[in-house]
């Protein structure tokens, strides 16, 4: 990999909350480079929206960054303008949201949301918007894209919406794009078109992309390398097939167990014991500790860090597998 | 394509609002025959004996059966005809023509006034819960709901005509040293600028804001709470995540997507709104001497005049039929998603 496109470094967020400050990332690291698909898995609540959120600088206002550092391209994302980072928004580095439905504005055409997004960034004037944004929608291969051009959200299926917001996303040529859990809400022989869509047009352009999702198939199928997230830590990061052949951390072994397979019965699925803990007041250094069945005394001892066990292969736990 | 079922909606929301029309009809023609007192004997006169009274009572047509009289009110309605009022012995549609634009412009400038205020001010308190604008935006509601017109006009009228002196005296809607202008559309400004007169206009205008704003402060509230509470539902929603998401300008991302979502419930309550208008304008219209339809259907009710009351009635009732009809329309052509399953 070479200087990375997106660089995040121990990354900390904290939300502030009427019941106290959530800690909802803590030193989160990754990186994603150039034409590569960069998986971010791990449950619910585990941090991953937050980190793209934060990446994107649209955070919910309660939360506040710490600490660490974010850099696309050498720009350092914490220390930007508001405005700038409007203008990289959706021009270099863009986001594609969970279901696409409500993800895109119900009394506008998609056609003139698009056009927005093109007249906003690449200097298109307002008759060639339209035919740049027919253009992005034949890109994602909607049929009839002139047609489709005045048609409304709830005119089109899921499917379709999500193409839109693909074709939105990627209208100005972005160098990353974040896909947010893309395929929410789709039926599977679509999620599958989707994400081969996106595959091929990351590939296309060689552009950096960052897979959020909690269905480990899916990004085993789609990512280079995968991040695994839990309560605000990344506890293992590594190449795909290493990560799924060769888990250290016990939470992803975990994960790899309660992930259903063709070749595996429903018995044979396990599920990781407790829930994630309560991110509010004081942690201990390594938040899966009440879950684990691997844990030491000396779990509890601060100063716990992400090791490199073999070449990227980075796991934060005392007692790896 | 889309056009024409949208057309078609608007044709079908227009239909249905005649058995709107004919229900209004039939029930102000019952309530104010409901009316308590005998209007023929008020007329008659306190020396009048039993004989006149009859006259009286057979020259209004009351000695008739019911369904003659609505037989015979209905075809006179047909004609324009809305009888002659028994207190002035004018025909009610003259004096409706000379106090309805009266009022209409004291509403509608009241209304006009309400929304520049509200929308705004609902907009800032959304983007900024807790801020000094979002108290503001809760006192200004507060007060509005529970300060009563006849109270703010006379507070206003207080302040700015007693104390500082800044508007004039509230009697009516020119002061008399000037001429109305003119008759076009019976709006005091509209035809005083038609006649290219701004001086009459600006002192038709200057005695217009004291009971507008009353008008408005009443108005208000319920809007501003509308945008607000609109407002901060759509801000939170997905669509202006990815707005933001895509670099939208802020201006764009507040007012191209969020505020045009965020009306389409403030719409609904405008029509709300007016009719409260409607309702409060009777309290406004005393307070400044304001000759509009309120202060006429009062008096009109007070002397048993059926044919006023009746006329009042029947013209709110159509302009609120209107109103709503309009702001129906206006919804149909605003939100793409109702032309489906209209």
């Amino acid at each position: 990999m070479a200087a990375a496109l997106l660089a995040v470094d121990r990354l900390s967020v904290s939300f502030r909350t009427r019941s106290g400050v959530v800690k909802a990332l803590e030193e989160v690291s990754f990186a994603v480079g150039r034409g590569e698909m960069v998986g971010l898995v791990g449950e619910s609540g585990s941090g991953k929206s937050v980190s793209a959120y934060a990446v994107m600088g649209i955070q919910d206002p309660a939360a506040r960054i710490t600490g660490g550092t974010m850099h696309y391209s050498g720009v350092d994302l914490t220390a930007a303008s508001e405005r700038d980072l409007q203008d990289l928004r959706g021009c270099e580095m863009s986001m594609i949201f969970q279901s696409p439905r409500t993800a895109l504005n119900p009394i506008r055409t998609i056609g003139r949301q698009i056009a927005d997004v093109l007249l906003r960034h690449s200097g298109a004037t307002t008759r060639t918007a339209r035919d740049k944004a027919v253009e992005a929608l034949a890109q994602v291969r909607i049929t009839d894209p002139a047609r489709r051009y005045g048609a409304y959200p709830f005119e089109l299926s899921g499917g379709m919406c999500q193409r839109v917001m693909i074709a939105m996303a990627l209208a100005c040529d972005p160098q990353l794009l974040i896909l947010d859990e893309p395929t929410t809400g789709l039926d599977v022989t679509t999620q599958a078109a989707i994400m081969d869509l996106v595959q091929e047009l990351c590939r296309a352009r060689n552009m950096g992309a960052l897979l959020i999702t909690h269905d480990l198939h899916m990004a085993a199928d789609y990512c280079d390398r995968l991040v695994v997230m839990h309560a605000g830590h990344v506890v293992e990061s590594a190449a795909v097939a290493t990560l799924l052949s060769n888990p250290r951390h016990p939470y992803t072994a975990g994960l790899i167990a309660a992930t259903p397979a063709p070749d595996r019965g429903l018995e044979a699925i396990t599920s990781i014991p407790g829930s994630l803990p309560d991110l509010r007041g004081t942690l201990p250094p390594c938040r899966y500790r009440q879950r684990c069945t691997r844990a030491l005394p000396a779990c509890d001892l601060p100063g716990l860090a992400m090791t490199e066990l073999d070449t990227g292969h980075l796991v934060k736990c005392r007692n790896p597998l | 394509m889309a056009t024409r079922s949208r057309l078609g909606l608007v044709a079908r929301r227009l239909a249905g609002a005649i058995p709107s029309i004919i229900g209004v009809v039939v029930v102000t023609f019952v309530l104010t025959r409901a009316l308590p007192g005998d209007p023929a004997a008020y007329f008659a006169g306190a020396a009048a004996d039993a004989e006149s009274i009859e006259a009286v009572r057979h020259q209004l047509g009351l000695d008739r059966s019911l369904p003659e009289q609505f037989v015979g009110y209905v075809v006179a309605l047909a004609q324009g005809d809305l009888g002659t009022s028994v207190s002035s012995g004018r025909p009610v549609t003259i004096e409706l023509a000379e106090r309805l634009p009266a009022s209409i412009e004291l509403t509608g400038l009241g209304l006009l006034f309400a929304l520049m205020v509200a929308i705004p001010l609902g907009v800032l308190a959304a983007t900024r819960p807790n801020s000094w604008v979002d108290h503001l935006c809760r006192v200004v509601v507060t007060a509005g709901v529970s300060l009563p017109t006849f109270f703010s006009g006379l507070f206003l009228v207080y302040v700015f005509y007693y104390l500082l002196g800044w508007a004039p005296s509230p009697l009516g809607r020119l002061d008399f040293i000037y001429l109305p202008p003119p008759q076009v559309t019976g709006f005091y400004t509209v035809d005083a600028l038609l006649a290219g007169d701004t001086e009459t206009f600006f002192a038709a205008l200057r005695q217009l804001v004291l009971p507008a704003l009353t008008l408005g402060l009443f108005a208000l509230a319920p809007i501003a709470r509308m945008t607000r509470g609109s407002m901060i539902q759509v801000l939170s929603g997905d669509f202006v995540r990815t707005a933001r998401a895509m670099g939208l300008r802020r201006r764009t991302v507040l007012i191209t997507y969020a505020l045009r979502n965020a009306l389409l419930p403030v719409i609904t309550t405008l029509g709300m709104v007016f009719s409260f208008l409607l309702g409060s304008n009777v309290l406004v219209e005393k307070v400044f001497s304001w000759p509009g339809v309120g202060s006429w259907a009062i008096e009109g009710l007070i002397a048993s005049d059926y044919a006023a009351v009746q006329g009042f009635v029947l013209t709110m009732a159509m302009l609120f039929i209107a109103v709503n009809l309009a702001i129906d329309v206006l919804y149909t052509l605003i939100d793409p998603r109702l032309g489906m399953d209209g």
